[in-house]
């Protein structure tokens, strides 16, 4: 197989170990004077945005940074609970850049670039350093040194963390350096304002068009690049543990403008959520994964059983994790973890109201910690209740505020009955096709985060997204964006009264005004749930070619339905929350017809797709190396039109291996 | 306050003035305490009013005094600019406010109670200060020390005038209860071993003073003391 | 849409924008299960006010689940409702009763003015972060982060102060409209942290001059605004920080 000749992924010669260090010294500059009169347009302020614009502000370029929500601070990157990944080896276990390398394209199924992710691999510890430095409070030990503690698909102890709110602390140092800069005046902040299109000028990317959120006005900007850090587009699901925002029409109206989009099927679902308690239900709510260490994954063996958890004796619990992967047991990766958890309620083992629910139980955990506590504290022959009180302060101290969460969501203690849990979307390892610069397929179009398809390939590890978000922010655009605007010197900046500008910005309008022009009868929230539903059902945790043919024609119908019959109230020159819904949900649908093509054209499964054809004697994913070794990169050709562009994937360094976690 | 020009203009420093003289005047309030409690001696105003003729007298006392009022009268206009300042910073107030569940009453009332305390402080002071330093005493008692003994006696005399001052040391006691405390975390004397001992501290002075000033006009009037 | 048995009236604030006067306005919440949040409640009801032609109510929100600080809704009198220790998106309606009359007005601060509804601008907060809530260090300039050695009371101490999601409830909370909670956990942070010694003087004095410019009023040390912080940020950071404004004005 070769590589489409639309696709050129700019990946440096050399070895591996050499390329990005020969790149970084070898791309082009652009000097001091002549970087303050480029102009950069950053859309999105999580860690990728937050942190590309403050490094790129500090650099000397011109820097505009829009975010929909009221502050940068507010980027869901914040909701990150566990930890961030870096090849330190502060824990003298062994762990080296290759290792965090080799891991990630493993963890991804064989489906990444091996480039991009070394590189990643190589700069994750200059995060921390840079973290550090900024005064992020990562936990410590008692020495004062970093701590670090385990995660998912690795046999080091690499992730950083600061308790449960890793992604918070992380955002709001890369938030402090935006602000920073900010009040240097070197960046101009728009806060509450969306990206509505890019704007191409002879091929090449030169700008957006945004909506004031408050004012509803349309709004022209000129950069001389635009840097889509948008995050994913989970929220295609409709019910995801994205926030409310969460939108993928920034990457979509790129793409309608040319930016190709990878990998759309490949999409995240977490094991560990609270399930969903009604239909009333807005977003589910993850319990981090650490909480795998501890709990202990469980169904009846009766199915049916609507039986007290507690009441069940323990001959009758089917601990199916530990019964298909002893060696793993409940700490398989995300993927297999998820499906099956899907595969025993599906076979009606499931429990709670729903019975779309599984065990997830602390109580042998509580009742080991409490002996071992017993014995610290020097009680012989303590009771039952004494060691199970003991055992319960640990596991408070342990995860607390999670139990906390979970309780006011449920109402129920998990201290006593053990949690309900569920898979739910959480993450999406596809988006915009980049090069090694981050490049879209549109000139001066760049893509950083999770809104590329870059280094997860079709499985995302623990802790690996905040590592990519900051890498791409703080150490890789800085320098790939200077292969471009070196040669972009002699560009002025485009009066925005340009008619390109001014053809694009028409474009939004009408659309605008059709979407409120249309006064049907149902809101957008009832479309966005339909879509969901489909999605979950037909392209969820497992797909099959009948599903997938049969929801793309229900997600084109539903697009139909949606321009003949959505009610968008209010109007569009103010405040309009129904208005930013309705755009997005257009997007979404649209994505969501792409995502099951993709998925559809995928003859194969891996990682977070599993397509229920391709599947081992044992219920495993079944790659297909010979023939689907390769990045998906969807070209947009007009309404419902897409033209698939395959850029293959050669594994120099890593042989390719079915993964084994029995 | 859109303004913040330098320690004195800015919020902090407002408060911190606040904080300081609100601690010199609780100083204050030990000294007129225990001169006051002299009268306890029951001795027929003897001893107090040796302290008081001390007080009336010393120049440096006097010198002080004005001190004190430059404190008390910056501790007032201090109070009220915040005030003003924090009208402002609420244009529209809230329908419904549930204070109760996440503060204690007196805290929201300093300037309620601060204002009570200053209309006390004005009786207060017409009806022994100005006497003792201006109008003049009638006449001095057995050790030839000017009588402010007998003014009390006097004043106390009238129920309403006791019942004002037992009034007035209600709310000298919930002002100082708030503002024991809050004054040393304005002044950021703040720790994780003292605070809590401040605040027990504070919480005795703000019942024990208080009680004991009460104490006089009470006993005058029901003729304990004589 | 079937949802639950609990009936409520809602006196909810509408206000068209930011120059229009506002006004309460009573809605009737039928059907409103105990298992949904306060959040979810308010979904339900601008569905119904969409099906029936009316404009739902404009609110903020983002993460739903007590992270991004996004959501501030002041609920019977008190920011983020009855409970403590959570923000309004983690309030479930089971902490009502059914019948109950629910007030819910937008934070009230001259500092934060109401954009729509129940919907205000904390940009505020922004432009204080702005003026000095940061370490200036530019990217590639750090050294390896285990040179940094910090005792673990203050690394916990600073990961406290930290834990702020400069939602606003303690403005909101606050009798004074005062922001010294928040602006003291971001100076405490980085006051406790090596990191931050170097531009310790000049921090505590710039935001809190850019913190009086914004309007915001002052603490006089009730303590609303620790009992209703969602993340529980502790009154002891609004001492440190007037100790670092005294040190740094007078030395």
């Amino acid at each position: 197989m070769a590589s489409s000749p639309k696709l050129n992924s700019k990946i440096p010669e050399g070895t591996l170990e050499n390329k990005w260090t020969k790149y970084r010294s070898t791309v082009h500059l652009v000097n001091p004077a002549n970087k303050r009169s480029l102009e950069v347009i950053v859309v999105g302020s999580g860690l990728a945005g937050a942190s590309a614009a403050a490094t790129l502000a500090e650099m000397g370029y011109k820097v505009k940074v829009l975010c929909f929500q009221d502050s940068p601070r507010r980027a869901h990157s914040i909701a990150a609970q566990g930890g961030v990944n870096a090849a330190k080896n502060y824990q003298n276990d062994g762990d080296s850049i290759y290792r965090l390398f080799y891991d990630t394209i493993k963890g991804g199924d064989y489906r990444a670039r091996e480039a991009n992710v070394h590189r990643l691999a190589e700069v994750s510890g200059n995060i921390i350093d840079q973290c550090v430095a900024q005064g992020v409070p990562f936990a410590r030990e008692y020495g004062g040194t970093l701590s670090n503690r385990s995660f998912g698909g690795t046999q080091v102890q690499r992730t950083f963390y600061a308790a449960g709110q890793t992604g918070q602390q992380l955002l709001l140092g890369a938030y402090s350096a935006l602000q920073r800069q900010v009040g240097m005046g070197a960046v101009t902040l728009l806060a509450r304002h969306e990206m509505m299109d890019v704007v191409n000028i002879d091929g090449k990317c030169r700008g957006i068009i945004a909506r004031d959120l408050i004012s509803g006005k349309l709004e022209r900007h000129f950069g001389h690049a635009v840097l889509l850090c948008t995050g994913g587009y989970g929220n295609v699901f409709y019910l995801s543990t994205n926030a409310m925002g969460s939108n993928a029409t920034a990457v979509w109206k790129a793409h309608k403008k040319g930016a190709f989009f990878g990998n759309p099927c490949y999409t995240q679902i977490h094991p560990t959520c609270i399930p969903v308690s009604g239909d009333h239900q807005s977003k589910l709510t993850l319990m981090s994964e650490s909480l795998r260490n501890d709990g202990r994954i469980w169904v009846p063996k009766k199915a049916g059983d609507t039986r007290n958890p507690n009441a069940i004796p323990e001959e009758e619990r089917d601990y199916y994790l530990e019964r298909r992967y002893p060696a793993f047991g409940n700490l398989v990766p995300r993927d297999v973890a998820s499906r099956a958890a899907k595969e025993r309620c599906d076979a009606g083992f499931g429990v709670g109201s729903s019975k779309m629910a599984v065990y997830l139980d602390f109580a042998a955990n509580t009742e080991r910690y409490g002996k071992i506590q017993a014995n610290k504290l020097g009680l012989h022959n303590p009771s039952k209740d004494e060691i199970i009180r003991l055992g319960k302060e640990v596991i408070k101290e342990k995860y607390g505020n999670l139990f906390d969460m979970y309780k006011q969501i449920t109402g129920e203690d998990p201290y006593e009955l053990p949690m309900r849990i569920y898979p739910a979307v959480h993450y999406t390892m596809g988006g915009l096709w980049v090069d090694y610069n981050l490049m879209t397929t549109v000139p001066g179009l760049y893509a950083l985060g999770e809104a590329n398809f870059s280094d997860h390939g079709a499985n995302r590890l623990g802790a690996s997204a905040l590592m990519q978000g900051l890498a791409d922010g703080y150490f890789v655009i800085p320098y790939t964006i200077g292969d471009y605007l070196s040669e972009e010197i002699r560009t002025k900046s485009i009066p925005t009264d340009n008619e390109a500008f001014a053809k694009a910005e028409a474009e939004v309008q009408e659309r605008i005004n059709k979407l409120m022009s249309i006064k049907g009868t149902k809101s957008v929230d009832h479309f966005h749930k339909r879509l969901g539903k489909i999605m979950w059902d037909k392209c969820g945790m497992a797909r099959n070619k009948e599903g997938l043919t049969l929801a793309i024609t229900e997600i084109q119908k539903l697009k139909e339905e949606f321009w003949k019959d959505v009610r968008v109230t209010g109007e569009a020159n103010e405040f309009n929350p129904e208005l930013e819904k309705a755009h997005r949900v257009a997007d979404f649908i649209e994505l969501g017809e792409l995502m099951c093509k993709d998925a559809l054209d995928r003859n194969e499964s891996c990682g977070g797709h599993f397509r229920e054809e391709y599947q081992t004697a044992e219920g495993e994913a079944l790659r297909d190396d010979d023939n689907f070794a390769y990045v998906a990169a969807w070209e947009y050709k007009g309404e419902g039109n897409f033209e698939l562009h395959k850029e293959e994937l050669k594994f120099e360094n890593i042989k390719l291996a079915q993964r084994n976690y029995a | 306050m859109s303004q913040n020009s330098g320690f004195l203009g800015s919020s902090i420093g407002k408060k911190i003035i606040m904080g300081a003289t609100g601690l010199f005047l609780i100083a204050f309030l030990v000294v007129h305490c225990f001169i006051n409690a002299l009268i306890f001696f029951n001795d027929g105003g003897l001893t107090f009013n040796v302290g008081a003729d001390f007080m009336a007298h010393n120049w440096l006392i006097r010198a002080g005094e004005l001190v004190l009022f430059a404190g008390l009268i910056l501790h007032i206009v201090q109070a009220f600019v915040l005030t003003m300042a924090n009208k402002k910073a609420r244009p529209i107030g809230y329908d419904k406010i549930d204070g109760t569940a996440n503060s204690k009453w007196y805290s929201r009332s300093m300037g309620l109670l601060g204002t009570l305390l200053l209309i006390f402080l004005i009786i207060h002071l017409a009806h022994f200060w100005v006497k003792s330093r201006f109008t003049g005493l009638p006449g001095e008692d057995a050790n030839g020390h000017e009588n402010l003994y007998a003014v009390m006696q006097e004043t106390f005399k009238m129920f309403w005038v006791v019942a004002l001052y037992v009034l007035a040391m209600v709310s000298l006691s919930y002002h100082l209860m708030h503002g024991f405390q809050s004054a040393f975390q304005t002044l950021g004397l703040n720790h994780k071993k003292y605070t809590p001992l401040i605040k027990k501290a504070g919480m005795w002075f703000s019942i024990l003073i208080p009680v004991i000033f009460s104490a006089m006009p009470i006993a005058m009037n029901m003729g304990w003391i004589k | 849409m079937s949802h639950g048995n609990m009936n409520l009236t809602l006196k909810v604030w509408k206000q068209k924008n930011k120059n229009e006067k506002g006004r309460f306005e009573t809605y009737d919440a039928k059907g409103i299960s105990p298992d949904m949040s306060f959040l979810e409640m308010f979904d339900v009801i601008n569905e119904q006010l969409i099906s029936s032609g009316k404009e739902p109510i404009a609110f903020d929100h983002d993460c739903r689940e007590g992270i991004c600080g996004m959501c501030s809704m002041y609920i019977n009198g008190r920011p983020h409702g009855p409970k403590q220790g959570i923000t309004t998106c983690q309030l479930h309606m089971r902490s009502f009763k059914d019948g109950d009359t629910i007030v819910v007005e937008p934070w009230r601060s001259a500092a934060f003015p109401v954009i729509k509804d129940l919907a205000v601008d904390r940009s505020s907060f922004d432009r204080i972060m702005a003026a000095g809530g940061f370490v200036s260090v530019n990217t590639g300039n750090a050294k390896d982060a285990n040179n940094i050695l910090i005792n673990k009371d203050d690394a916990d101490g600073a990961f406290n102060a930290a834990a702020c999601i400069g939602c606003g409830a303690c403005v909101a909370a606050c009798k004074n409209a005062s922001a010294m909670l928040f602006v003291s956990a971001k100076v405490s942070q980085l006051a406790l942290l090596p990191q931050g010694q170097v531009e310790r003087k000049s921090r505590v004095l710039n935001m809190v001059k850019q913190m009086d410019e914004e309007g915001f009023g002052n603490c006089t040390n009730t303590g609303a605004c620790e009992a209703e912080c969602p993340k529980g940020i502790s009154l002891e950071n609004i001492a440190r920080m007037n100790r670092e404004y005294l040190g740094a004005s007078f030395t």
